[in-house]
């Protein structure tokens, strides 16, 4: 595979860009491989590619029934934090945070990660307390995040209206180096690094079946016929439900819709990410100028792609009381993802009742920025057999031993 | 949006009207039960992608909770029945089952 550098733009300047090779194969599917992973989103390719780096199995295939990153990967509103309050999620989402920092030169390949800063509105006394413990509790796990008072939140967001009619902002948890990345980037760029391998991904090409002998995985039935393999991850977010019962099991998971709206692109006029958990909406502003808005969930279970007009409305609603300047702007695109929520709001990384294969769901509306971190600890799971204290707590049997990973109040917003 | 008839009051309810309750017809497991029972029952779920039968409740209008099949592939309702019942009623099933042939049934 050929570097990308400055040196290869200016080359390919002078010959018309004739010399750009494809950033991947897409090769027909062997007979037999050492591991298969279904789904290629940033979980699934990020888990293939750490299986590589990290443990050397490169005899991989990544299968994906549409185009790779076309699932939520490349539909989310792609904010990044780890200001997350139990010990597991911080330290999985930290770990996914300090890859992010790095991404870009790991995969020579410009994932844009922008830590711009994020913050966290508190509008309640409830959410103050919220959020000032979980400050306290960052800072035990070594997460970098601060309070900050109302009058630095105006000096970061000029536009914002501090002293709103129904919910004035009273401060916010800070995390200056949270930020979000371009989607399809990181997507594109495991994809490239896993292809340069010799990893295949296959395209076009839908598991329908999962074949068993003595409670071992041993291949998956495909739109393009039967493939082999010794390991099999399954990393399929909203369709978990349907791979995990071709595989014999059911998971603690419901598929609902999730939205967001992008607006015709404005000049600068926010350099960091704001949610307004009690409000319900959040927004940043994409390199192309659009100010990004991210919307609610159904409360029903959907697997259309498309949400329920009134979120839009509610969201809109939530966001020109706290941004009133945006109240003129048009909205240029919606569209919706369906995400995989747990009871606990915590993804699940795990063993499953079948031999050899392995699960990797329930990140619902916030996995965009697990992505790294989450196949790291995948990659170590499917190739030891165990998870690694990463994945550890992580196990779907927490819900069955009351261990809960309980996110739902930390996170009290769809991101 | 989503528009079910409430079986009680008759209210044609969209969902800004509705409060959900998810999957339907659980069977409850208390003490005695197994681990595998309760754990089943309290976080399993069906989660198909098709024919699914979900609890709601006309929290804005009547109050009441009551019962209804929709396809959460289409978004398509077939019909609401009253929360009473241990199983859809038989011309709700035959109904779902003359549209979706494939239909593995209740
Ligand atoms: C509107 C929206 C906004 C969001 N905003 C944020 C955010 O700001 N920050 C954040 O951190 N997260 C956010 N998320 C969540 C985030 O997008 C997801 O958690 C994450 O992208 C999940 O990645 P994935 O690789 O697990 O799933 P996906 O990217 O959905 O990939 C799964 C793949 O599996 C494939 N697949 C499914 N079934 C099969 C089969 N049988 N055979 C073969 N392939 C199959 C699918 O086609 C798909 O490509 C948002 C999500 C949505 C929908
Ligand atoms: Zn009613």
């Amino acid at each position: 595979m050929k570097r990308y550098s400055v040196f290869a733009i200016a080359r390919e300047a002078m010959r018309q860009h004739q010399g750009w090779e494809k950033a991947w194969a897409s090769p027909a599917p062997k007979a037999q491989y050492d591991a298969i992973i279904i789904g290629a989103g940033g979980h699934g390719l990020a888990t293939a590619y750490y299986l590589g780096r990290n443990f050397g199995i490169t005899n991989v295939a990544i299968l994906e029934k549409g185009w790779l990153g076309g699932g939520n990967t490349g539909r989310n509103t792609t904010i990044i934090r780890s200001n997350y309050l139990q010990d597991p999620s911080a330290a999985l989402y930290e770990k996914a945070r300090g890859l992010y920092e790095n991404l870009s030169q790991e995969l020579n390949y410009n994932v844009m990660f922008s830590p711009r800063g994020l913050l966290m509105l508190a509008q309640t006394h409830h959410e103050v307390r919220g959020y000032l413990r979980t400050v306290h509790a960052n800072m035990l796990q070594g997460v970098e995040t601060r309070w900050i008072e109302p009058a630095e939140v105006k000096q970061l967001v000029p536009i914002i209206n501090i002293d709103g009619p129904r919910y004035p902002v009273l401060g916010a948890l800070y995390q200056e180096r949270g930020g979000t990345a371009r989607h399809d980037a990181v997507a594109w760029g495991y994809a490239r690094a896993c292809s340069d391998m010799g990893m295949d991904i296959i395209q076009q090409c839908e598991v329908t079946a999962v074949r068993s002998k003595n409670g071992q995985v041993e291949g998956v039935e495909t739109t393009k016929g039967y493939i082999g393999t010794k390991k099999l991850g399954i990393v399929v977010a909203g369709h978990s439900g349907q791979v995990a019962e071709m595989a014999g099991f059911r998971l603690p998971i419901e598929a609902v819709a999730l939205q967001a709206l992008v607006s015709e692109p404005i000049k600068p006029c926010m350099d960091v990410v704001v949610m307004a958990n009690t409000v319900h909406g959040y927004m940043s502003q994409s390199d192309k100028g659009e100010m990004v808005i991210g919307g609610g969930t159904d409360g029903f279970n959907n697997f259309t792609q498309r949400g329920s007009f009134h979120h839009i409305e509610e969201t809109l609603r939530a966001l020109v009381e706290t941004f009133p300047m945006i109240s003129r702007l048009k909205m240029l695109r919606q569209w919706g993802g369906v995400v995989d929520m747990t009871g606990d709001r915590s993804p699940i990384l795990s063993k499953t009742p079948l031999g050899n294969c392995f699960i990797n769901c329930g990140w619902g509306t916030g996995g965009f920025k697990a992505i790294p971190g989450s196949g790291w600890a995948m990659a170590e799971l499917i190739a030891k057999g165990e998870p690694g204290p990463l994945a550890a707590a992580f196990g779907m049997e927490r819900f069955r031993e009351g261990r809960f990973i309980d996110e739902s109040v930390a996170a009290g917003v769809a991101h | 949006m989503l528009i079910l008839e409430c079986p009680y009051c008759g209210v044609m309810a969209d969902e800004t009207e509705l409060s959900p309750g998810y999957e339907a017809h659980l069977k409850r497991f208390g003490p005695g039960a197994s681990d595998d029972e309760f754990e089943s029952y309290m976080f399993a779920r069906k989660n198909p992608k098709g024919v699914h039968f979900e609890r709601w409740r006309h929290a804005y209008g009547c109050g009441k909770w009551f019962l209804a099949a929709r396809c959460t592939a289409t978004l398509e309702v077939f019909g609401t029945y009253p929360a009473q019942s241990s199983a859809p009623p038989a011309a709700l099933v035959a109904k779902i089952k003359a549209k979706r042939p494939d239909w593995e049934g209740f």
